[in-house]
């Protein structure tokens, strides 16, 4: 990969030389460093890395989250075990947390709403979720959504009445939260797999609500 | 485990962010760069082996976030990574498994392996290249100093 907006370490060549390849940007370099000392020093191992990236990368996201979601929607004793130990109920789908983290399970009601935010850093519930999007991660975020849930829920897109408590829950790296979002109406009869498709990412970070039953899922955000 | 929601009066968060609009994605993919994979899968394999734990990493992001706000970052989620390698390096130093010396020499050394690597051959660090780095056993520890003193 090139990186021209990068500036390049030490030596100031452009990215590229005559005889030698595209220098990667002082980031990537810095990487390759620590990865280099920490594999010799027997700390990581390569293949390890690569798995966890391809996993991180393909096989876990808002869909895993979207399935708790979905189940609880259709089952009342799994959701009453995902509100009473988060960490156990999605564990029981085979979700389990590498982080050692609690996952804490908030549910929306009529009268509720519930929204996540990391106000230290950007701890984030990766087994249900995936990675974070970038605005998750953004300093307007983390302030804002302590200081005025209500505007930065309309800059989403969602408004809510005047009467509907919200409640921030701020992460951490021992405890990790999930919204559960309400079930949207008319989706009487639908399948837990239906469901899932109407679980969005940003409805469990509580920035958003499930789509509604005949929106189709080509939103961003929920993966693959 | 106790949870109760925050209020705004439990945090304090510097002002000026609190005003700007909300950087938003389109829903791409999660690392931008496969170095940003790279960092995020190093620092998971470390906690996992026990060099340092969750906690640890929260705290030392944070702080790395945190002094980049100050140094004037708008922190608007892109130079995420950015810090999360600073905090990475800051952390290894700090449980002096690597001393900056060695962080920096090797970083050179990679530098010089891409720059010198002819086209079509695999960048890899020529043993003397390696050594810049790592050649020296003495200078592997005394040099966590200046990351212990945040």
């Amino acid at each position: 990969m090139s990186d021209h907006d990068h500036p390049h370490p030490e030596h100031s060549d452009p990215g590229h030389s005559d005889s030698g390849h595209d220098i990667p940007s002082e980031l990537a370099l810095r990487v390759k460093a620590l990865e280099s000392l920490l594999v010799e020093k027997g700390l990581v191992d390569p293949a390890a890395l690569d798995a966890l990236i391809d996993m991180y990368e393909h096989k876990v996201g808002p869909r895993n989250g979207a399935r708790v979601v979905a189940r609880a929607w259709c089952d009342p004793a799994y959701r009453q075990r995902l509100l009473a130990d988060g960490s156990a109920a999605i564990a029981e789908l085979g979700f389990t947390g590498r982080q050692g983290a609690d996952m804490v399970v908030v549910e929306n009601t009529d009268t509720v709403h519930n929204m996540v935010v990391c106000t230290l850093c950007s701890c984030y519930p990766w087994p249900v979720l995936g990675l974070p999007p970038v605005w998750y991660k953004s300093a307007p975020y983390r302030a804002r959504a302590v200081r005025d849930p209500r505007g930065v829920l309309r800059e989403f897109g969602v408004e809510l009445p005047e009467d509907v408590e919200i409640r921030v829950w701020d992460s951490t790296a021992e405890v990790r939260y999930l919204v559960l979002p309400q079930r949207p109406p008319g989706t009487e009869g639908m399948s837990e797999d239906e469901l899932a498709d109407l679980v969005t990412r940003d409805s469990m970070i509580g920035v958003g609500l499930p789509r509604a039953p005949g929106a189709k899922s080509t939103s961003a955000g929920t993966g693959p | 485990m106790s949870a109760r929601p925050v209020t705004p009066a439990q945090v304090s968060i510097p002002d000026d962010p609190a005003l700007r609009p909300l950087p938003r994605d389109e829903g791409g993919p999660v690392f931008q760069e496969p170095w940003q994979a790279q960092a995020f899968a190093l620092t998971v394999r470390l906690i996992e082996a026990g060099v340092f734990t969750w906690a640890d990493w929260a705290t030392a992001l944070g702080a790395e976030i945190r002094a980049a706000q100050a140094a004037g970052d708008p922190d608007l989620g892109d130079t995420y990574y950015r810090h999360w390698v600073a905090a990475l390096e800051r952390l290894v130093a700090r449980k002096r498994l690597l001393s900056p010396d060695q962080m920096s020499a090797r970083t050179a050394a990679w530098a010089r392996a891409y720059r010198e690597t002819p086209h079509g051959r695999p960048v890899s660090l020529r043993p003397e290249a390696g050594q810049a780095g790592t050649g020296r056993p003495g200078a592997s520890h005394p040099g966590a100093d200046d990351a212990d003193a945040s």
